[in-house]
Parts: C-alpha cells; sequence; structure tokens
C-alpha cells in the first residue's frame, strides 16, 4: 500500500500497524443478540441472506464476551436497562452500541410510559443512532457500514 | 342462565343484603358486594352446582378518584353452563384492600400481582404479594390516577433535552446567519 523503500518482492506491502488492526477490527464486528422488540425482527431479517451482515464480517454472537457491538433493537423498560447495563460491562473493549430505532434512540412513541427508558443513552454510551420505526435492514446495513468507518478512523498506537 | 336468573338464584343462597341491586341494563350484568363479604358471596358462585362459575375471567381494578375508591372487577365464566356474571367490590383508595381469592381460584394469583403492581391494592392472604411487572424496586402505582412521573426512576432520568428547542447559546448565535 505505502511507499517501500527496500526492493520488496511484489507480494509483500508495507502499512502502518493502525491500519491493519483498523482494517480486521472494522471487518469483523461480530454483534450481540439484542432484540428487545420489533426492531428485534428487522435485526434478524438484516442477518439473513437478503442483507447478509455476514458479507461485511458482522456476525452475531449469543454472549456478550465474545462481541465487539451491541445492537439495542427496540424499547429499553427500566427493568431491562439493570441488565442492558450488565451485558455492555460484560463485552470486552473495545466496543460499541448501536440505538436501533425511535425507542432506544429517545423512548420514540412509547417515551410517555412510565416503565420506558427515554432513550438508551442515558444508560450507556451511544456510537450511532439509527431513526426508524423500526429502520428497514437497508438502514441497518448501512449503520454497520458507518460504523466501519469510523473504526477505521481510530488510532490506538499513534495517539 | 341469563345475569338475572343468576342473580335471583343468588340471592336465595346468599344472606339478605349482601349483594346489591343488579346492573341489569350493562352488557355485562354486575353486581355490588362489600369486601367483608366478598369471599362468601364468590364461594356460593363457585361451589353452587347451578352457578358453577370455576373459572376467574378476569380480575381488574378501577380507579374512581372523585370519589375516592377503589373498584375491584371481578369476570366470572362457567364453562359447565357457558354463562358470564360480573361482581364487583369498592374499598377506599387511601388504603385499598380486599380479601384474596387465590383460594378459590389459584388464577387469582398473578391478577393479584399485577393489580397491586399497577394500583397498589393489598389483596390480603394473598401468599406472595409482590410486583408482577415493575421492578421491585419501583416507587408507586403508575395506574393510579394521581401518580406522577418523577425526576428519575430506578437512577435513571425520566426526561431529555428536546432537539427542537434551542438552547439559550445557539438562539442567541442567530440561526438565521
Amino acid at each position: 500500500m505505502g511507499y517501500t523503500p527496500l526492493n520488496l518482492p511484489s507480494n509483500v506491502i508495507t502499512t502502518r500497524v493502525d491500519a491493519v488492526l483498523n482494517w480486521g477490527r472494522a471487518n469483523s464486528i461480530w454483534y450481540m443478540l439484542f432484540g428487545l422488540a420489533c426492531c428485534g425482527i428487522e435485526l434478524m431479517q438484516t442477518g439473513g441472506p437478503r442483507a447478509d451482515l455476514d458479507r461485511f464480517g458482522s456476525v452475531f454472537r449469543s454472549t456478550p464476551r465474545q462481541s465487539d457491538l451491541m445492537i439495542v433493537a427496540g424499547t429499553v423498560t427500566y427493568k431491562m436497562a439493570e441488565r442492558v447495563r450488565r451485558l455492555y460491562e460484560q463485552m470486552a473493549e473495545p466496543r460499541y452500541v448501536i440505538a436501533m430505532g425511535s425507542c432506544a434512540n429517545c423512548g420514540g412513541w412509547l417515551q410517555k410510559s412510565y416503565a420506558v427508558v427515554k432513550g438508551v443513552d442515558l444508560i450507556v454510551p451511544v456510537d450511532l443512532y439509527l431513526p426508524g420505526c423500526p429502520p428497514r435492514p437497508e438502514s441497518l446495513t448501512e449503520g454497520i457500514l458507518e460504523l466501519q468507518k469510523k473504526i477505521r478512523r481510530e488510532n490506538f498506537i499513534t495517539k | 342462565m341469563t345475569a338475572e336468573e343468576i342473580y335471583r338464584h343468588g340471592l336465595e343462597r346468599i344472606p339478605a343484603g349482601t349483594l346489591g341491586e343488579l346492573a341489569a341494563e350493562a352488557v355485562q350484568p354486575w353486581v355490588t358486594v362489600t369486601p367483608a363479604s366478598l369471599l362468601d358471596v364468590l364461594t356460593v358462585f363457585r361451589d353452587d352446582p347451578a352457578l358453577a362459575f370455576e373459572c376467574l375471567d378476569c380480575l381488574t381494578v378501577t380507579d374512581i378518584m372523585d370519589e375516592g375508591q377503589m373498584e375491584v372487577v371481578y369476570h366470572l365464566y362457567s364453562y359447565k353452563h357457558q354463562h358470564l356474571f360480573v361482581v364487583k367490590s369498592r374499598t377506599g383508595r387511601d388504603e385499598p384492600q380486599v380479601p384474596s381469592v387465590t383460594g378459590l381460584w389459584p388464577a387469582a394469583d398473578w391478577y393479584e400481582r399485577e393489580q397491586y403492581d399497577m394500583f397498589g391494592v393489598r389483596f390480603t392472604g394473598h401468599p406472595n404479594l409482590t410486583r408482577l411487572f415493575l421492578p421491585d424496586e419501583w416507587v408507586g402505582h403508575p395506574m393510579r390516577l394521581d401518580w406522577k412521573e418523577g425526576e428519575t426512576a430506578l437512577g435513571i432520568p425520566t426526561s431529555r433535552p428536546d432537539p427542537l428547542v434551542k438552547k439559550d447559546a445557539e438562539a442567541g448565535g442567530g440561526a438565521d446567519a
């Protein structure tokens, strides 16, 4: 990719360590199964053959220990909030959160309910907000691509 | 049996003055019973072979704030005779308390827990009267008409800034510029 000061064979490239790390991380975003309401159905659709998140290296995990990304898909109630927080803390860093759908963004049309959290960003830090009620699989796919861009911009070695 | 027949049949078997007037014109006719005699009345309704209300279809509560009362509503159904009847019982709103019917219908267990959760009605004699839906640490009973949402719930803020309302600093800068 980069400048080659030596006479290297053509199958050798030079690059930055951060770029390699980010290339690997951005193309293996494993997301945790976290369907809480109707957005969960769209989340399943996105993992299915038509939208096919697998082609971006994203596969679902059923445990937070193996996950990089938590897609909060659906309405978060106060009873669930404690679990959301705990699952988030169980994920290994670096970790990302997508708030999928209006309910996870701000409570949506259930915002006036006594039992609904007014946005998941009140509990955990959110990297990406997806509008929609619920967002279509195309929208979530674009969200993953945007998250990949965000990951590629990050620096770990060079601060 | 029609509601009228159920009512007259009940009158013969229940001590006089216990059953209130029958609201016969209602879609689902009902009678009112005091909480003190509720268990006796419902026991007759369940065990009498001609009535045989073996199913507690539904148990709900109405908050009648204007009159300072809570109304507990029992929908009874008989699979044997295919008939339905409604019994209502009123209790004070400040400390609502009615006897539990879990001894008559085990299905009442979760119904009563739900009503306790939402309205704060205490069902005396219930084996485990804890909240059913809301977290245990929840304060208040949200279906009561005078319930107000606090600033926080379980340590989480219950409001968020309106994105359409500009902050003071931004408004001063001028959106037209």
